[in-house]
């Protein structure tokens, strides 16, 4: 045994004389956050003891650390102390018993989304013991992806069946210093998924957590790790249409995407997150390191998200084009209504030759919602003949919403080229009026017309989300034209 | 006007547009199965007529009163008013980028039979539906999946408000200067699109400049309207003398 590992077990017995043997058992551990903490949540997912070290050091460097402040978000200061840092999969007592518990409001949301009625449930954390027909779908599933050698798992369960993998790619793109949120994340995630796409192979199937039986369960630090080995390509869905109660104040996820040569790795995500009452209160604040490594030759990641916000958005999935040739691509729709902020845009970091980049971005500004986009395009002195393309473009609906736009160029090559396209627009009287003649009501009107808006970003989607994603904004919309 | 019944009955109608006063006691009855002509100097109100007709929000109605098939036309929305049959062809049609033309279509059309308590037709009907009367507007294929006017050249615009008046089938079509910017052809096809929608039962007001498109949509009457007013009603022939004479001495007439 290592010294690092006799020290880790004389720590973690260390731990266990402090009492936290007793709590074992229980679903929750008490609020706050010190080593012994970590060393127990590790202890729990019986991490081998490279995890466990891993998550140490991230503490370690997250104790040192400044939480950031941004011009356009408004946070209510966030207590870390306070939070309990691990709850087994979440408490049937928490949740509501019977969908006749859940907000009314929000059940109404699921028929006009058109979720099935036992998925409604199943959103609604509503605790039933038997998990309907996804279980059939989730067998199947599985099924097929191992016979096409597809690893499709939860985090915690790829730590025991592929510790190989998980040691040499876990925090290869997100370092475990990156960013206060990502070093709080590596420090105490709980689960997530995990993906490995073997050489050669192509993913026979959209790769969803909506087929997961356990992806509510995540809890609000989740983890998730996709790679596609050289030649081989996977299209992942993240999320669901719906909107997800959910009793964490505070969501600090994690994604690492790895693309060896020729890969290529879909992301998506459709994501409507509880937004709370009408006031936004209780709504979550929604802090996210996405980040795609283009590691081999003509890799290409591309990055597709509609988000109608949580109370607050603060993402920027982002490409970093090491290899030769290798495409990064971010297409983005974010709204806002009522009182919600986002604060969401890309980074494209060009490391190798011809390497090229696409931003597209869409943000729907209603009500009082201020819609931020930050983008940065950095391109360094290697990165010969690289190209991007930025499109940014707003929509406001009323005179009471914002839209920012800040995108940073940073370009070191002078054989790279850089062009960007922006523009400002409102829902014209006369388009509106020009709908309403043809019979069509207002509240469809601003649906089409939103839609149009978005259809360059739309049409990255795979089809069916494409359609839930078209019902979100509708939903999400409402109410915003009188 | 006699034994006809009214469609459309204009009594004494007052409008405004920001605060200014712009049809003062326009009067003015459509039967079923007729074809009025609205001519008029420039700024004389009859677009603002149109707009008032269809619903226009910010066209206030300060006077008169307006009967569409018996209806108080005034109290009703404008997407009702469109669902109750009333088509309004926009002298400037907008642009909506990203909206599919078809989609729209489909959109209008369901709203109307929604309305009327028939079940939706879905995507392919609508197209099914798209696609013929496409042929008689001779449009090309191509503007099925190109957004609403978007890019479309002035003519375009015009063609494919009639494409859909052709599609929605209203009673009562109300077309704002659908002439105007067409070349020869088009306007020969838009004025077949425009005869093959008479019929008895519906009724069509065009707002022309000129005589040209009345060569071939024969009009039952002709109005000259004139400070938000119809200051001279005619056949055919009026539209002839208006062509010769210009409108001053209408003007002065009717001062
Ligand atoms: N928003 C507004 N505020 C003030 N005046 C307006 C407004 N809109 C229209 N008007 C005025 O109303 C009058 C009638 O306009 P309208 O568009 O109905 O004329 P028109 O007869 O259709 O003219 P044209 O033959 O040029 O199309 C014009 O003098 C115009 O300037
Ligand atoms: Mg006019």
């Amino acid at each position: 045994m290592s010294e690092n590992a006799k020290q880790l077990e004389q720590l973690l017995g260390r731990g266990y004389q402090h009492g936290f043997v007793t709590e074992i058992d229980s679903d929750t551990v008490p609020p706050g956050l010190d080593e012994d903490m970590v060393r127990l949540i590790s202890h729990k997912k019986q991490e081998p003891a490279f995890l466990t070290e891993w998550r140490l050091k991230a503490l370690r460097h997250w104790l040192t650390m400044k939480e950031p402040h941004w011009a356009h978000l408004k946070v209510a200061p966030i207590d870390y102390q306070s939070i309990s840092y691990y709850s087994a999969p979440r408490s049937k007592k928490d949740g509501p018993k019977s969908l006749a518990e859940v907000d009314p409001k929000l059940l109404e949301t699921y028929a006009k989304l058109g979720v099935p009625l036992h998925e409604r449930a199943r959103l609604a954390g509503v605790a039933v013991d038997a998990v309907f027909d996804s279980v059939s779908v989730a067998t199947t599933f599985k099924e097929r992806l191992a016979a096409a050698g597809v690893v499709f798992c939860p985090f915690s369960e790829a730590v025991r069946t592929h510790p190989q993998l998980i040691e040499q790619y876990l925090g290869s793109v997100v370092p475990y210093t990156d960013n206060f949120f990502a070093t709080l994340n590596s420090a105490v995630f709980t689960d997530g998924s995990f993906v490995y796409v073997p050489k050669g192979v192509r993913c026979p199937m959209e790769l969803s957590t909506y087929f997961r039986i356990n992806a509510l369960n995540t809890g609000q630090f989740e983890r998730t790790l996709i790679i596609a080995d050289v030649g081989s390509y996977v299209s992942y869905l993240e999320g669901c249409s719906a909107p997800q109660r959910d009793e964490n104040q505070l969501h600090a996820a994690v994604v690492e995407l790895v693309a060896l040569e020729d890969a290529y790795i879909k992301y998506s995500t459709v994501q409507n997150w509880y937004p709370g009452d009408a006031d936004g209160r209780g709504g979550i604040y929604n802090f996210v390191t996405k980040r795609g490594d283009c590691r081999g030759r003509n890799s290409h990641i591309s990055w597709t998200q509609v988000e109608t916000g949580s109370a607050i958005t603060w993402k920027y999935p982002s490409c970093v084009l090491r290899g030769e040739g290798s495409i990064g691509e971010f297409y983005s729709v974010a709204t806002v209504n009522n009182h919600q902020q986002a604060d969401t845009g890309t980074k494209m970091i060009h490391i190798g030759r011809d390497t090229r980049s696409t931003i597209v971005s869409k943000g729907i500004s209603a009500g009082h919602g201020q819609n931020t986009y930050r983008g940065l395009v950095k391109i360094l002195p290697s990165a010969h003949g690289a190209r991007n393309f930025t499109q940014c473009d707003s929509l406001l609906m009323g005179g009471q919403c914002g839209a920012h736009t800040f995108p940073y160029v940073e370009a070191k090559n002078p054989t790279a080229t850089v062009e960007h396209e922006a523009s400002t627009s409102k829902i014209s009287d006369e388009q509106l009026f020009y709908c309403l003649s043809r019979g069509i009501t207002a509240e469809d009107a601003v649906n089409m017309i939103v839609s149009g808006f978005c259809k360059s970003v739309f049409k990255e989607l795979p089809m069916e989300f494409a359609v839930e994603a078209q019902n979100l904004l509708a939903v999400s919309l409402e109410g915003a034209v009188g | 006007m006699g034994a006809r019944t009214a469609m459309l009955s204009i009594e004494d109608l007052q409008a405004r547009v920001d605060g200014k006063p712009i049809l003062n006691g326009l009067t003015l009855e459509v039967g079923a199965g007729e074809v009025h002509a609205i001519m008029g100097p420039n700024g004389s109100g009859k677009s603002t007529l149109a707009y008032v007709l269809a619903g226009r929000p910010g066209y206030e109605v300060t006077g008169g009163r307006v009967l569409f098939e018996g209806r108080d036309l005034i109290t009703l929305a404008p997407e009702e008013r469109a669902r109750a049959g009333l088509f309004l062809g926009f002298q400037y049609p907008v642009e909506i980028p990203g909206v599919n033309n078809v989609y729209l279509l489909k959109a209008a059309v369901n709203a109307a039979r929604k309305a009327r308590g028939q079940p939706e037709v879905d995507a392919f009907e609508v197209l099914g539906l798209v696609r013929e009367k496409m042929a008689l507007m001779r449009m090309e294929d191509s503007f099925l999946s190109r957004g609403v006017n978007e890019g479309f050249s002035g003519g375009e615009k015009k063609r494919n408000e009639i494409l859909q008046m052709l599609v929605l089938e209203p009673r009562l079509a109300i077309l704002d200067e659908t002439d105007s910017g067409l070349d020869i052809d088009a306007l020969k096809v838009v004025a077949a699109g425009v005869n093959s929608q008479r019929s008895p039962e519906r009724a069509c007001v065009l707002v022309t400049h000129y005589q040209r498109l009345l060569e071939y949509v024969a009009p039952d009457f002709v109005h000259v309207l004139v400070r938000g007013r119809i200051a001279k009603s005619g056949d055919r022939s009026l539209a002839l003398e208006l062509e010769r004479r210009g409108y001053d001495w209408v003007a002065g007439e009717a001062a």
